[in-house]
């Protein structure tokens, strides 16, 4: 769907972008991942044409970019700021309707649309005619959101989505964002700095570091086969949180023992993470949880120190470098 | 000149149809003005945000233009523009252009670069970007440029009458040159009020929320166009000639109020400093226009003097004033002085000015020339060492004349001289006189009788403009009152007379100011 060949845009005598390359397929997530100045930003805005590139060349749909007029271009492309960029003179609905207006449709449509966003982002109706610097920080950012979705383009590129966001709110956001069927359909590049937020999200991740791309790939490929000591480095701090969420039950079901005592409770399916079967003992403090393998339908029931030492065997078999 | 003191409300009344005029005329110099600055501020101050580089060099030549003091900039807009509206528009607006390109320019680079990163991402052309997003959010700032402008404008329109472009300005300094009180508040008055109102009535522009300011945005210029027309409105008012009048001649009694009570005369006129006065008449700007009978011009400019035929104006003939305590000292002083006498008419006096004052020849030269052409010259004898103090006021002919009595003096007599010259006013070189700083100086039938003396209406009236009987009221009066002489006529009368370039004057067989009525009557 996006592919980026030999991008290079230097600012001065820094090289901002330094020679990257990667391609994105429909319908995937792709986080670009690192800390302030590596280039991450920069590489996002030549997507859109924000900022030309030097040199190199980025299709979308097999389609040089340059090769239409920028503004139309960015018409066909959803974009999310983080400071949510919303227009403050235009009310929450004249905001969400500036692409369709720019696209020229009829006041009907856009208006359907509009409050078809409203309520799939769970913002009240009765936003519509307020102002965006009447809202919450969350709230903002739904809007900027459905301004971004609402002539739903193929593609979408979000800065820092939710940096300016507190912790509480971002990870509500985080949840729905995962549900949100609008975005299932789409190519979504994401720009980001917070690990966490990358591995959640996205389907693969571009490590970048001082305008190169360092490893791209899977959360479990970052994780247990860093490219090198700078991937690492960069994961350390979070290493086993993120481990516990990116390892599902089914990565770890061979390990788990089919003879558990069975109780009488809910089932967790094994599609869910490790972090999710852990955080179920901390609420609900039992001896076992029942996890169903929706594919064979088979149950087994585990006692939190079997989960542990299932967890400890998958990391054993992992290989490591 | 009243015969009781009139209040403000009581002349305001009175002159309820000039302060309509004028107010309109005001408030039309100042949005015609305000309008053609917006429209040359708005798109500079938007080129300029766009060309950064720009910024520096425009706002800088903005701020110079500011900081020229308003009369000067007047005075630089003659000789290109004219007289009347036209400069006083360029004025005004070169005056307006800062504020409002200054706060485009900021207005404009102050938006969030984050809503116009949106704009630009959400796919706006830039034009689109600037009319959706960079004008409406800039426009707050701007419209506190529009009313800083505005206030500047309402009071800087003030000084628009001096280069005959009409408005409260006629009052105001129609006032000061009459120390009227009551003239200038109701020139001054009206115009602060104008201000505070136009000010007050933006603010409420300003406060506006964004959705009603966009109605507003699109109204204003509607707005501006409609109260920029009021300056067209009392231009309606109009007659066959134009006259130029000074803002002492339009207030004074002996001045275009006589014009109007002993002659009737109906003209449409427009006020002015004499400054330009007659350049404007001789570049057919203006008809008739307040002059002096003995100024330069009217000979540079070949123009001629209306006989004033009822006699409104009063004699201004020029004779020497000199302190008696003087003439006792030095004999001789009174026939030296007086050998003068007689000689210098209406039209030698003007020729004379016009050496000085258009030719640029030193007064020192006329004088001599004039002396040796008359056979009055005498080369200096030797002083005695006593000597006469000479004073004179601080204009062309005092100087002529203050220079003939000199080399008379140091002539015919074996007294010394020593000259006082440029002493301001009438009333500063008077004081010096009676305070016996000086001996002698010329001076005016007429201002003696009307600035020195202020002598009653009823006194003037009975005068009835009699050369004669002027001259010895005030010779009466100062020898009663000061202890001062005035000895014999020079002869020239330099008072206030209405004149017309010559040709159209012949064209139109106007001799008389009578001659003028009936034709603008008929």
């Amino acid at each position: 769907m996006i592919k980026v060949s030999n991008l290079i845009k230097t600012f001065g005598q820094t090289h901002a972008v330094n020679n990257i390359s990667f391609e994105v397929a429909k319908g995937e997530t792709l986080a670009l991942l690192g800390t302030s100045g590596c280039g991450k930003t920069t590489t996002l805005k030549m997507l859109n044409r924000l900022i030309e590139p030097d040199s190199g060349t980025i299709e979308v749909d097999g389609q040089n970019i340059l090769s239409q007029a920028p503004e139309l271009l960015r018409r066909s492309i959803g974009y999310v700021l983080q400071n949510n960029g919303l227009f403050p003179h235009y009310t929450v609905a004249e905001n969400i309707a500036i692409v369709p207006n720019l696209l020229k449709w009829d006041k009907a449509k856009i208006e359907a649309r509009t409050n078809e966003l409203l309520e799939k982002l769970h913002l009240p109706k009765e936003y519509q005619n307020t102002y965006p610097p009447e809202l919450s920080g969350g709230q903002q950012q739904r809007v900027g959101l459905a301004r971004a979705l609402v002539a739903d383009a193929p593609v979408l590129l979000m800065d820092e989505p939710f940096g300016a966001l507190d912790n509480v709110t971002r990870s509500k956001i985080h949840a729905e964002f995962k549900l949100l069927d609008e975005l299932k359909r789409k190519t979504i590049i994401l720009v980001t700095h917070d690990v966490q937020e990358a591995f959640l999200l996205a389907d693969r991740i571009a490590l970048m570091d001082k305008g190169q791309i360092v490893q791209i790939g899977t959360a479990t490929e970052l994780l247990f086969n860093p490219a090198n000591d700078f991937v690492k480095d960069f994961l350390k701090e979070q290493h086993l949180q993120l481990e516990l969420k990116t390892i599902k039950l089914n990565d770890i079901w061979q390990y788990l023992p089919a003879d558990g005592r069975r109780i009488n409770t809910s089932q967790l399916a094994a599609t869910a993470g490790l972090w999710e079967a852990l955080d179920t003992f901390k609420f609900y403090p039992r001896e076992n949880i029942n996890i169903i393998n929706q594919q064979t339908r088979e149950v087994r029931s585990v006692t939190f120190d079997q989960l542990m030492s299932a967890y400890s065997c998958f990391k054993n078999q992992v290989p490591h470098e | 000149m009243n015969e009781h003191q009139q209040t403000l409300l009581e002349f305001m009344r009175q002159q309820s149809d000039k302060l309509l005029v004028q107010t309109l005329q005001h408030i039309g110099l100042t949005f015609i003005s305000l309008f053609i600055a917006v429209l040359i501020g708005l798109p500079l101050g938007i080129y300029i945000s766009r060309v950064r580089k720009l910024s520096g060099p425009v706002l800088g030549i903005a701020g110079i233009l500011q900081t020229i003091p308003s009369i000067a900039l007047l005075g630089f807009m003659i000789p290109l523009l004219g007289i009347g509206a036209k400069p006083a528009i360029v004025a005004l607006l070169l005056y307006a252009l800062l504020p409002i390109v200054r706060n485009t320019y900021t207005g404009i680079t102050g938006v969030d670069s984050n809503v116009k990163e949106a704009a630009i991402a959400m796919g706006m052309n830039k034009w689109q970007v600037l009319f959706k997003v960079e004008l409406p959010l800039a426009m707050p700032v701007i419209l506190a440029g529009i009313r800083t402008a505005t206030v500047i404008n309402v009071g800087v329109a003030t000084l628009a009458s001096y280069i005959a472009a009409g408005g409260l300005g006629e009052f105001i300094f129609g006032g000061i040159s009459l120390n009227n009180t009551n003239m200038i508040l109701a020139g001054a008055i009206p115009a602060a009020m104008l201000a505070i109102l136009f000010d007050f009535l933006l603010s409420l522009l300003q406060k506006l929320n964004f959705k009603k300011i966009k109605g507003a945005v699109k109204m204003a210029p509607v707005l501006l166009l409609i109260l920029s027309c009021f300056y067209f409105i009392p231009s309606a008012y109009g007659s066959k000639l134009t006259a130029g009048f000074t803002p002492e001649f339009m207030g004074r009694q002996d001045g275009n109020l006589g014009l109007v009570s002993k002659y009737g005369l109906k003209i449409h006129t427009i006020v002015i400093s004499d400054a330009v006065m007659y350049k404007a008449a001789k570049e057919k700007e203006l008809d008739v226009i307040s002059g002096y009978s003995t100024d330069g011009r009217l000979k540079a400019y070949d123009l001629i003097v209306l006989d004033d035929d009822k006699k409104i104006f009063p004699p201004y003939y020029a004779a020497p004033l000199v302190r008696e305590d003087a003439l006792k000292k030095f004999p001789q002083l009174e026939t030296t002085l007086n050998k003068l006498s007689g000689l210098i008419n209406d039209s030698v006096m003007t020729e004379l000015n016009y050496r000085t004052d258009y030719l640029h020849q030193t007064p020192e030269r006329v004088a001599k020339d004039f002396l040796q052409a008359t056979g009055l010259y005498k080369p200096q004898q030797q002083s005695n060492g006593e000597v006469v103090r000479l004073g004179s006021k601080i204009f062309g002919e005092q100087y002529i004349l203050t220079n003939m009595y000199s080399m008379l003096i140091k002539g015919y007599t074996n007294y010394g001289v020593e000259t006082k010259t440029g002493l301001g006013g009438t009333k500063i070189v008077f004081d010096a006189m009676t305070n016996n700083q000086i001996d002698v100086y010329p001076e005016y039938t007429g201002t003696g009788l009307l600035a020195i003396l202020q002598a009653p209406q009823n006194v003037i009236n009975r005068l009835q403009s009699s050369k004669d009987s002027t001259y010895a009221y005030v010779k009466a009066a100062f020898d009663d009152r000061y202890k001062i002489k005035w000895l014999k006529p020079i002869g020239f009368n330099n008072a206030y007379a209405l004149m017309m370039r010559r040709q159209q004057a012949n064209e139109l067989h106007i001799k008389t100011i009578s001659d003028l009525n009936r034709f603008l009557k008929y």
